[in-house]
């Protein structure tokens, strides 16, 4: 970044006929950056943020990469390599190498009972998950910022009207609602008998997941936009004119930013659990789609035997949900033009 | 009778600033009242009379002072002319044109020609915005396009309030009280207005910084021509900045007068009390005045008492106080003040003889 701005000490001159300039912190941050690349610099220097980040950016990465390396490696998520093949399995069906069969062929070994690779399964998981999961937090937060903005700053009877739709929602029991709903809405969309196939059955996921989650997002931002709508910047905009659009969008969602980010970036790790819960209930994604729920549902069946095979996804969704956390935590920090680190 | 009349008054002439010129701000009979909502149906329970029938004009390159006590309605009277809030009842007329129910639309051409200085630092201008596009804001929504672009102007409008005009990409919150309210001021004048509501601009500001700032807005005034409508309570910054004074007292004008008559002479009770209430303040003949103390507390402007709403606390209350309203009247001939009381103190020749540059310059630096 090219900083040579002359301009970057604290402030001089004119600062001094109001006495002491405010905490402006001694080495000030320089003058002539867009807030973006002013956010970035705060970014970079938060050491954990910038490892979730990494970390996150591997697991997308690895979804997004998981039918290359599928090719590299030599193994699909569908194969039955272990009834294929013999001298893999034994003869209750469970891997016969240690470890839940890792081995340099397998290498995060193999799945008891059918015997399939537990590495491509685990990869291509990554993207069922996230894809189910980022397209409920992108409907999710989309729904909930309109809602929750016009019902702040309009106020009154729609203000009224928001929020006991909200209550509703958020009353409602919303995983009890899944495990009923879903098969009803699958029976809708299919004719009995027919296979449906994983993208209908993803999208029905993101359906019954976005019905519920925008009230959530709806009510914090209701309750931010309240407390905004009546500070005094919004009124000087009122006063030199500014139309309601520009008010939200250039006064209102500013500030807004942060709380839609760090909901959002929370919201993304619990979708992936939400959704492997499901799976996990079977209401979710199901054979032979690659999903983390489901290699725990099955991890469940054979922990006491296999309980590498448990530990493989577990392990890989904790990791990412502390990493997307952290990540979420930085990016608030890094948003906020008062952190100075 | 909208837009009927044309304008009258000179933009931006301090000379036409003698209050017997055509306004350019006329408000009479302004009433806002609140709502009271209550219980579960939302029914109407009563209402705030926050503004209750308040009369003034401040003509062109003038200013005109708001002052009472906290809660008299100052503020609220402040935003309905900036038309911030809807009027319950009466008229607004800025240069002769009606805008009292004015939608956005129709205020639009008049936008930038009032603009409002608000009275908190660290609430009136956003957080997540640098200096420039603060300032900039109020031309890019009313299609202002500067010669030499909205950079060069906002540079321009810092080095005018006396800030460094390399602030231009720094945040707020970089920036203390003084010279947030600067920056807030740089605002309303990157539209070049001809009117300013001035919401107690320095009363959140220490006292050191009060002074400058009152200054400051005193240079723009002369130099630029504008009007100022400002609403404090701090008397002396009050006498320092305005030419013609109101005095509110829940909800109502009481009494309104020429700076000197005012101070060394004033009508209203109310008037009487609050500047024996400013420590070191003389009268007329330079004598101490004598201490009138207020008892009571400010009655509920849902439940206001009847007839003159001070009676309640004022020295000179009589039985017909509490029955009829005192109207705000002219004392005699056109510079006696407007006095709404029934037994207003007598008229002081010498008072209104007096000359205005009598005021000291530092009276506004305590």
């Amino acid at each position: 970044m090219s900083l040579s701005s002359p301009t970057a000490e604290a402030p001089s001159s004119a600062s001094a006929t109001d006495g002491s300039p405010a905490a402006a912190p001694a080495p000030g941050p320089p003058a002539g950056l867009t807030p973006m690349r002013l956010a970035w610099r705060r970014f970079r220097r938060d050491k954990a943020g910038v490892a979730a980040g990494s970390v996150v950016l591997l697991f997308f990465v690895a979804g997004l990469g998981a039918p290359l390396f599928a090719k590299l490696y030599g193994k699909d998520p569908y194969t039955t390599y272990g009834q294929n093949e013999p001298g893999l399995l034994n003869d209750y069906g469970y891997p016969i190498a240690p470890n839940g069969g890792i081995s340099g062929e397998y290498w995060l070994g193999i799945e008891p009972g059918l015997g399939r690779d537990v590495l491509t399964q685990l990869l291509y998981g990554i993207r069922t998950s996230l894809l189910i999961s980022l397209a409920v937090v992108a409907i999710v937060t989309v729904l909930g910022v309109v809602v929750g903005v016009t019902a702040g700053y309009l106020g009154g009877r729609t203000d009224y009207l928001a929020g006991r739709v909200i209550d509703v929602m958020l009353s409602f029991p919303s995983t009890l609602f899944f495990i009923a709903f879903t098969p009803v809405v699958t029976s809708l969309l299919t004719s009995p008998g027919e296979e449906m196939s994983p993208l209908l059955r993803g999208s029905i996921l993101v359906m019954v997941l976005s019905a519920f989650g925008w009230a959530g997002v709806a009510r914090l931002l209701r309750g931010q936009v309240l407390s905004l709508r009546s500070r005094e910047f919004v009124e000087a905009a009122r006063a030199s004119g500014s139309p309601p659009h520009r008010i939200i969008f250039h006064e209102l969602l500013p500030n807004l930013w942060t709380p839609i980010l760090v909901t959002a970036s929370l919201a993304v790790p619990a979708y992936v659990t939400t959704e492997a819960a499901l799976s996990y209930l079977g209401v979710g994604m199901v054979e032979p789609t690659p999903d983390w729920g489901r290699m725990l549902l099955k991890g469940a069946e054979v922990y006491q035997t296999d309980i590498t095979y448990m530990f493989v996804p577990g392990i890989s969704m904790l990791i990412f949900v502390v990493a997307f956390n952290l990540l979420g935590d930085s990016i608030r920090d890094a948003l906020d033009p008062k952190t100075d680190r | 009778m909208t837009a009927a009349i044309p304008a009258q008054a000179p933009a931006g002439d301090p000379q036409s600033a003698a209050p017997t010129a055509v306004p350019l701000l006329e408000v009479s009979g302004l009433t806002k009242h609140f709502p009271i909502g209550g219980g579960l149906l939302r029914r109407k329970a009563g209402a705030v009379q926050a503004v209750d029938d308040v009369s003034f004009s401040v003509g062109a390159g003038e200013s005109f002072g708001l002052v009472g006590e906290s809660g008299c309605g100052k503020s609220t009277t402040g935003r309905l002319v900036a038309r911030l809030l809807e009027p319950s009842g009466g008229t607004i007329r800025y240069d002769g044109r009606d805008i009292t129910h004015a939608s956005r639309r129709q205020l639009a051409p008049l936008r930038s020609q009032i603009q409002v200085v608000f009275q908190d630092p660290y609430s009136s201008l956003n957080p997540r915005h640098t200096v420039g596009t603060i300032i900039s804001g109020p031309m890019k929504v009313n299609g202002i396009d500067p010669p030499g672009g909205h950079r060069k102007r906002v540079q321009e409008l810092l080095e005018i309030v006396g800030l460094n005009p390399e602030h231009y990409n720094r945040f707020p919150h970089e920036f203390s009280g003084g010279q947030r309210q600067r920056i807030g001021i740089a605002r309303a004048l990157a539209v070049e207005p001809r009117l300013v509501v001035a919401d107690e601009p320095v009363s959140a500001l220490d006292v050191s910084i009060q002074a400058q700032v009152v200054n400051l807005l005193k240079e723009l005034q002369r130099d630029l021509g504008i009007a100022f409508v400002f609403i404090a309570h701090d008397l002396a910054v009050v006498r320092h900045f305005c030419e013609r004074v109101a005095v509110m007292y829940l909800g109502k004008v009481v009494e309104v007068a020429d700076r000197a008559s005012l101070y060394t002479n004033p009508h209203h009770p109310y008037t009487h009390a609050l500047l024996s209430a400013v420590p070191g303040e003389r009268g007329a003949d330079g004598a101490r005045r004598p201490r009138v103390r207020l008892t009571g507390d400010l009655p509920s402007p849902a439940n206001p008492p009847s007839g003159c709403r001070f009676r309640t606390r004022c020295p000179k209350a009589q039985a017909v106080c509490a029955e009829q309203e005192p109207p705000l009247v002219r004392l005699g001939a056109a510079p006696a003040p407007d006095v709404a009381c029934h037994f207003p103190a007598p008229p002081d020749p010498t008072a209104a003889a007096g000359p205005v540059a009598a005021v000291p310059a530092g009276a506004a630096a305590p």
